[in-house]
């Protein structure tokens, strides 16, 4: 448990040390302003009429009772909309609002601007949309037939997004060989990022024309381009700021409300508009994590080698592609597990659907395909009469292994250590106890994944940073963040590196948020990238302040000395630098009087390294990040217990051993596991996200259930810090992997429980309790 | 209607609509952005507010609902004091994550201390299970609540 009291404005925390976040302080007392908490002055309320149908073709758009209506400013529809109307990142298909066809429910087909909340609502009721409904397509492999319906006709391969196959060795035809073979079949659920700041901004022109807006986003920089093109507007047109998010872990990856403020903004007659999802549009019109159906068979020799792989993805991306592809990328990419597997096959496929759209969400892909590697691992192990771990030991990657994607790993791999501090753990060794320890009408298990998650972009999108840092006019130092924080604390982070370079305290410091008019571009918050990178970047703008502030300094102290002075005896202490042979002191401020502007401002830009390898097959994932070079890795593990009467379960443990090189805060990097680890166990158990013919059926906290401090556990976290030659101080991302590996230990905690898997979809009770009844359990002592 | 009540130790009154939402008026009327909004249903505790010391959702009250009554939102809670500790206690243990659950936390956490000022981990946990947290997992805002507790009782001996 940690310490009591010490205040924020404290000595410089140094790097590999606890050190309470600097947005702490603001967000504790409710003075920070987060996107939703700006109210421009007479600001304009925007809101969207969305779609009442999941694929319709629409005949007409009445606007003129809306238009009318006092109070009412605009009512736009696409026709209003000057450039290409569409948005995405690879694949620019999603329109802003639509023209001509909505593709799925609540989708956006007019913006509405009115003085106050309720007449907007009155006015967005009062358009008038005529549909002919069009035949629709929810189910992924239905999509995938030549009957299927088209959402998106004239690509070349109907509501296939992107499919490709992944082979090495000898492929599928080893399987055959093998002494022991274990099949899978799964189906994991969507899940909704359930941020409790949904989607929100404001907008407005400034004198210039330039749309300047604030926004609750992860990709202020990209975000520019997308609504460059789709409005055609110049990108330098627009200026997005980015204030903390609360909350998005993907989704807010890329435009939500951006589109319709700029397009609000421009017909707002000079005046701001502001616009703030309820919950249900959130639901509605929200991304998701994609849901996905795999199946898998794995087979090991005599000895418990794992030999070969032949696994199927399936993914649905509902009606737009948005992050599809890189999504089915990263899940390709991450099928095999961190195991040396040398024969596989991998083939995947992501689909169009007339469902919501699904993108990125923490994780992005490795979830869903740790939960069928991780149970047919355990299903093989147990058929070869290996044990769980040390079955996962003997096949683990280590550092010059080959992945089951061919991929080979030339950085740092801390799985087998983790795999070991595990076996040693007593949550392990202690397992048949726990199993035999039940009380009446309950059973106990202990579930256990192996996981490893991809950092940054991969070959082909550069992933870089540009820092700015600036020695202001009165000596405190001013960091300009050109990454979001979407409360990942990588702000805090950015603070705590130049801190530890320029031995300066958080009084003596000042973060500049992102904002494209004075940050430099970077690219997203996302992808276990953010401090990788941007902590690279800074650190080089540290180093080149560093230097100057001290070469400033000793021609000062040459001056008062009179003397030709060596640098090294120069030293920064916080708002100071002090000559340590004379003991003479100058405040920064002094120096940065002597610097001028371009002096004071240090930039640099940094971009990663990546895989050079040149892979066989998957070609046409290449684009979408195949292969990476860094990847983190965990071992997790729960202890579970189940109610043979109601089904109900509950995670009494949880411990997550994580190998994420190096730890800059302990404490942050707590958080992130600790907050993975939670979403995971929603994921797994509780968010039961429901659909019905594209119609989401839990869009409001009463029907999606969120897990509540009743529902975590407490958990261990132990760290295998290894340090990685490319990564900031040694680190690696770090903020994706612990929700990777927690849906498939409980699975297979379930599975060790009732006897059986459940294979379909989020293991809630009901369906605990359904196989505990056919496994002849229920209600057993 | 004209409701006359303490907001932030503060006499108002206003001029409302009896059925304002009070987290539309505090927010919008007074700038009181503290008072967060997740989901306008009762059910995340992220609006939450302390009327005549208890804690309240905003979002489910009216404004008629508020004669005569004592407002406190976490802009108005006296610096010194419980609010002091508890607010250290969520930076030192690293409760804050994006922060947005953290204003409606920290009023429920008020709330509870002073209900019970020595919790055990479940009745902390049960105490604050009608206040969502996305990003935290909640432990570090269990162990804010068990280290001011200490602090606290610390004061009183
Ligand atoms: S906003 Fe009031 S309970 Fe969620
Ligand atoms: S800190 Fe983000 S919701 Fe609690």
């Amino acid at each position: 448990m940690c310490q009591s009291s010490r205040p924020l404005t404290s000595a410089p925390s140094v790097i590999g040390q606890s050190a309470p976040r600097a947005d702490a302080l603001t967000k504790v007392t409710g003075e920070e302003r987060y996107a939703t908490d700006y109210y421009p002055e007479n600001h304009l309320w925007a809101g969207i009429k969305r779609a009442a149908y999941p694929h319709a073709r629409i005949t007409s758009i009445d606007i003129s009772q809306a238009k009318g209506m006092v109070g009412v400013v605009a009512v736009l529809t696409s026709k209003d909309v000057q450039g290409s109307n569409r948005l995405g990142i690879f694949e620019k298909d999603q329109p802003i609002l639509a023209d001509g066809i909505v593709r799925h429910y609540g989708e956006a087909v007019a913006l509405v601007t009115a003085e106050t909340k309720e007449i907007l609502k009155q006015a967005l009721a009062a358009i008038v949309v005529e549909y002919e409904p069009l035949a629709a397509v929810f189910d992924p492999q239905a999509a995938m037939s030549k009957e299927s319906v088209i959402l998106h006709p004239g690509r070349a391969d109907g509501n296939v997004l992107l499919s490709d196959e992944i082979s090495c060795g000898r492929g599928v035809e080893a399987l055959a060989d093998c002494e022991f073979t274990a099949e899978v079949s799964i189906e994991v659920n969507w899940q909704d990022h359930a941020f409790l700041e949904t989607e929100a901004g404001v907008a407005w022109l400034e004198a210039d024309g330039t749309i300047a807006m604030i926004a609750s986003t992860q990709t202020p920089f990209r975000d520019r381009l997308e609504l460059a093109e789709a409005l055609k507007i110049p990108p330098t047109k627009f200026r997005v700021m980015a204030p903390y998010l609360g909350g998005a872990f993907g989704g807010k990856d890329g435009i939500t409300v951006q589109g319709f403020l700029a397009l609000a903004a421009l017909h707002a007659g000079g005046r701001a508009v502001k616009m703030w999802y309820e919950r249900e549009e959130h639901f509605l019109a929200g991304t998701k994590r994609h849901p996905a159906i795999m199946k898998y068979k794995l087979g090991c020799d005599q000895q418990g080698m794992l030999q070969a792989l032949d696994c199927s993805i399936l993914m649905d991306t509902g009606a737009y592609s948005a992050m599809g592809g890189e999504v089915l990328e990263l899940a390709m990419e991450h099928a095999g597990g961190p195991y040396c597997i040398p024969n596989t096959r991998i083939k995947g496929a992501v689909v169009y659907t007339n469902n919501p759209i699904a993108s990125a969400f923490r994780g992005f892909g490795v979830p869903q395909v740790a939960a069928g590697i991780e149970q047919a691992v355990d299903e093989l192990a147990k058929t070869a009469g290996f044990d769980l771990l040390q079955f996962r030991l003997k096949n683990a990657v280590r550092r010059g292994s080959v992945t089951p994607t061919g991929v080979l790993l030339t950085q740092t791999v801390g799985l087998s250590e983790c795999l070991k501090k595990v076996a040693d753990h007593r949550l392990w060794r202690e397992r048949e106890l726990w199993q035999n320890s039940a009380p009446a009408f309950k059973r106990r298990g202990v579930g256990l994944a192996a996981c490893y998650h991809a950092v940054g972009f991969g070959p082909v999108i550069p992933d870089y940073a540009n820092a700015k840092l600036e020695l202001a006019a009165d000596g405190h130092i001013r960091v300009f963040a050109g990454v979001s924080d979407m409360g990942q604390g990588n702000a805090a982070t950015y603070m705590q590196i130049v801190g530890h370079i320029l031995f300066q305290g958080y009084d003596n410091m000042e973060i500049v948020l992102p904002d494209t008019a004075c940050t430099l571009p970077s690219c997203s918050s996302s992808a276990s990238r953010t401090t990788f990178t941007y902590g690279n970047a800074i650190t080089g703008a540290a180093d080149i302040l560093k230097e100057r502030i001290l070469a400033r300094a000793l021609l000062l102290f040459s001056f008062q000395l009179l003397e030709q002075l060596n640098v090294q005896d120069l030293v920064l202490l916080p708002g100071r630098i002090v000559h340590q042979p004379s003991g003479r002191e100058v405040p920064l401020q002094l120096i940065a009087g002597f610097m001028d502007e371009s002096e004071r401002i240090a930039t640099y830009s940094y971009t990663c390294p990546v895989n050079k390898q040149v892979l066989p097959t998957g070609k046409k994932l290449r684009h979408h990040g195949y292969p990476h070079r860094v990847f983190s890795y965990a071992v997790q593990l729960v202890r579970l217990q189940v109610d043979t009467l109601t089904g109900e379960i509950e995670v009494c443990d949880l411990l997550n051993c994580i190998e994420a090189g190096s730890v800059l805060n302990p404490q942050v990097f707590e958080q992130q596991i600790q907050g993975g680890a939670a979403q995971g166990i929603g994921y797994a158990l509780f968010e039961d996200f429901a659909l019905k013919e594209g119609k989401i059926r839990t869009n409001d906290f009463s029907t999606y259930i969120l897990p509540t401090a009743m529902d975590i556990p407490n958990m261990e976290t132990v760290v295998v810090p290894l340090a990685e030659d490319d990564g900031p101080y040694g680190m690696k991302g770090a903020g994706e992997i612990s929700i990777d590996g927690i849906l498939s230990a409980i699975a297979n905690g379930v599975a060790a429980i009732i006897g059986t898997r459940i294979t379909q979809g989020t293991l809630t009770g009901e369906k605990i309790l359904l196989a505990l009844r056919q496994a002849g359990k229920e209600a057993v002592r | 209607m004209r409701v006359k009540f303490m907001l932030n130790g503060k006499q108002t009154i206003v001029d409302a609509p009896a059925d304002r939402r009070v987290v539309d008026l505090l927010r919008e009327d007074f700038g009181l952005i503290g008072v967060k909004e997740c989901c306008g249903a009762g059910e995340c505790g992220a609006c939450t507010i302390l009327v005549n010391g208890t804690s309240r959702l905003s979002c489910l009250m009216l404004a008629a609902q508020l004669e005569g009554v004592e407002v406190t939102t976490i802009e108005g809670v006296a610096p010194e004091g419980s609010f002091a500790i508890v607010q250290q206690a969520f930076i030192d243990c690293g409760a804050v994550q994006c922060g947005f659950c953290t204003p409606g936390m920290v009023l429920a956490v008020l709330d509870l201390l002073q209900r019970n000022p020595q919790p055990s981990s479940e009745e902390i946990r049960e105490g604050l299970s009608g206040n969502l947290c996305r990003c935290t997992g909640y432990q570090k805002i269990v162990e804010a609540v068990q280290v001011a507790a200490a602090l606290l009782k610390g004061r009183r001996a």
